[in-house]
């Protein structure tokens, strides 16, 4: 009897890994077929990117703000005040600003993807597609999972300059930086090594983003309430693929990097 | 033979096939529900079928597989003369391209206007690229089904008859040689369902168009029907021209034609 509980699991998991492979073979091949939907593209750019921006600017700026007013005591009781911008901008480039801020976008845009397909898969709008002759692939899914892949690197860019900005505000409560040195030191201490795997990092995000939304809309049920558990599916599945592709990376980057 | 055949059909020109479905012992459950238990139909070229048939029998199981979105457990499909199930990728899409489906619901795409809901398969499928051209036409089409005035509505402004109307006008646009109506005017008033069910009547009569319209409407029944099926648990019970069957002493057939004079 219990095996016969464990075995459908298994099996359903197993054929649910294989259909995500054949999701994203089928999002790959459409990606170069020919007929791209710029337009779409480009809305979808802007839904996702430019819709974003104050969420995350907010988000990364209380962020710095708070980075330093905690940080600041005990850097000030080794006596390494004068070590505050570096602390930040390392621990907010490298990763807090990342993680964040891609936590921030799996709420909000792959719940929304989620949300907007999975409700299309119900009112029969995605059978609709699929059978006129058009291609729901590369229209709906190819835009928005590149949208989500070029757009919240962008947005990881932006919020970690907001968060260093923020920590710049946080650090003149207490002490007279002049803007001027506070950004030579940010600069200063920030090496590519710093910078540039946390981008890379930044772009699977994004594509974990918009790809789990995109396989929870398309493969939700059909009644209504379905529609909710894809989008809820969706933001804590795309969370949790975040925090993996966090310890993949921050594995690589050791290795290849700081040794 | 079989190989005989396929050629000969890719030979023959496509104005020349008389039957453009042909259905077999057509068989689909889900888990333990056998929906399709036995459906065997012909639909000739420029006929207009209708089905009716009680709520849950079938019916848009039946149009779904016909269109490859549902594939059937046993039975043979075929659409001009090639078997659905096995039709690759490409022959599908090419298919579909010759398929019109109106869905129950209309399934308008509602991030986008009732225009561009309508250009949508002119630009994607036809790959038409005047503006002049798709203008005209989404007008047209609009036109006919009485909803020029909504051009520019989001489908979340439009009432149910309204989106319902929209989908036939987004179907028709592409003039397909096949339509699949699934309950045209189920929730419509008495004078647009006459209206609709005239103008798909002029469709077949215009473009030689075949159809299979699924409906509860007598009324569309008897202006468009060539042919009326009556399905019964996934089989078809009866079969006639709309006066034939009008006149059967079939208990189930004579249930849907009591209200009939
Ligand atoms: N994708 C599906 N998965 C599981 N069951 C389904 C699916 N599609 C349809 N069914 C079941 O098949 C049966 C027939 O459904 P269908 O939609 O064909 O009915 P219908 O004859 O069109 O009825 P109506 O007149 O109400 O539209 C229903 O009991 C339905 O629950
Ligand atoms: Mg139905």
């Amino acid at each position: 009897m219990a095996e016969q509980v464990v075995i459908p699991g298994w099996k359903k998991w197993f054929e649910n890994i294989g259909d995500q492979v054949w999701f994203f073979f089928k999002f790959f091949r459409n990606i170069f077929t020919g007929g791209f939907e710029w337009s779409e593209f480009v809305r979808q750019c802007y839904e996702i990117g430019y819709r974003s921006m104050m969420l995350v600017g907010i988000t990364s700026f209380i962020m710095g703000v708070v980075l330093i007013v905690q940080l600041r005591p005990t850097l000030v009781a080794f006596g390494a005040a004068s070590m505050l911008p570096r602390t930040l901008a390392v621990s907010f480039v490298r990763e807090i600003g990342p993680v964040i801020i891609a936590i921030i976008c799996a709420g909000k845009i792959a719940s929304s993807i989620g949300a907007e397909l999975g409700s299309m898969k119900v009112t029969e709008q995605l059978d609709a597609m699929e059978v006129s002759g058009a291609n729901p692939t590369q229209y709906l899914v190819v835009t928005r999972i590149l949208a989500t892949t070029f757009m919240v690197p962008l947005l990881s860019v932006i919020g970690d300059a907001i968060g260093l900005f923020g920590g710049f505000l946080a650090l003149n409560l207490r002490d007279n930086m002049s803007f001027q040195l506070y950004f030579t030191k940010v600069i200063g201490s920030l090496e590519f090594t710093d910078f540039i795997p946390a981008f890379i990092k930044t772009i699977f995000f994004g594509f974990a983003i918009g790809f789990v939304g995109c396989y929870k809309g398309f493969n939700s049920n059909k009644g209504t309430e379905s529609v909710g558990i894809a989008a809820n599916s969706a933001v804590v599945t795309a969370s949790l693929w975040i925090f993996v592709i966090d310890a993949i990376a921050v594995q690589a980057t050791s290795l290849l990097f700081y040794n | 033979m079989e190989k005989a055949n396929e050629v000969g059909i890719k030979d023959k020109p496509k104005s020349r096939e008389d039957v453009v479905i042909a259905i077999k012992g057509l068989k689909k459950s889900f888990g333990e529900k056998n929906v399709l238990k036995n459906i065997n139909l012909q639909l000739k070229r420029s006929e207009n079928i209708v089905v009716l048939g009680r709520s849950g029998t079938g019916k848009s199981v039946t149009i779904q597989c016909i269109v490859g979105l549902l594939r059937q457990d046993a039975g043979s499909l075929k659409v001009f003369g090639e078997e659905v199930s096995e039709m690759s990728d490409k022959e599908l899409k090419q298919l579909r391209i010759k398929i019109g489906f109106l869905f129950q619901s209309g399934a308008l795409y509602d991030s986008m206007t009732v225009r561009e809901n309508l250009e949508f398969p002119l630009t994607r499928i036809l790959k038409l690229t005047d503006q002049a051209e798709i203008n005209k036409r989404v007008e047209a089409a609009l036109e006919s089904v009485g909803l020029l005035e909504a051009i520019d509505k989001m489908p979340s402004d439009l009432s149910g008859g309204m989106r319902k109307r929209a989908g036939l006008a987004r179907t028709i646009i592409v003039n397909p040689e096949i339509i699949l109506y699934d309950e045209p005017t189920t929730g419509l008033d008495p004078i647009t369902s006459r209206e609709i069910s005239d103008l798909i009547l002029s469709i077949q009569k215009k473009y030689k168009t075949s159809s299979i319209i699924i409906t509860h409407d007598m009324e569309c029944a008897r202006m468009a029907s060539d042919r009326v099926l009556i399905m019964n648990e996934g089989e078809y019970i009866a079969e006639g021209s709309f006066d034939e069957l009008h006149k059967s002493n079939n208990k189930i057939v004579a249930a849907f034609f009591k209200d009939i004079a």
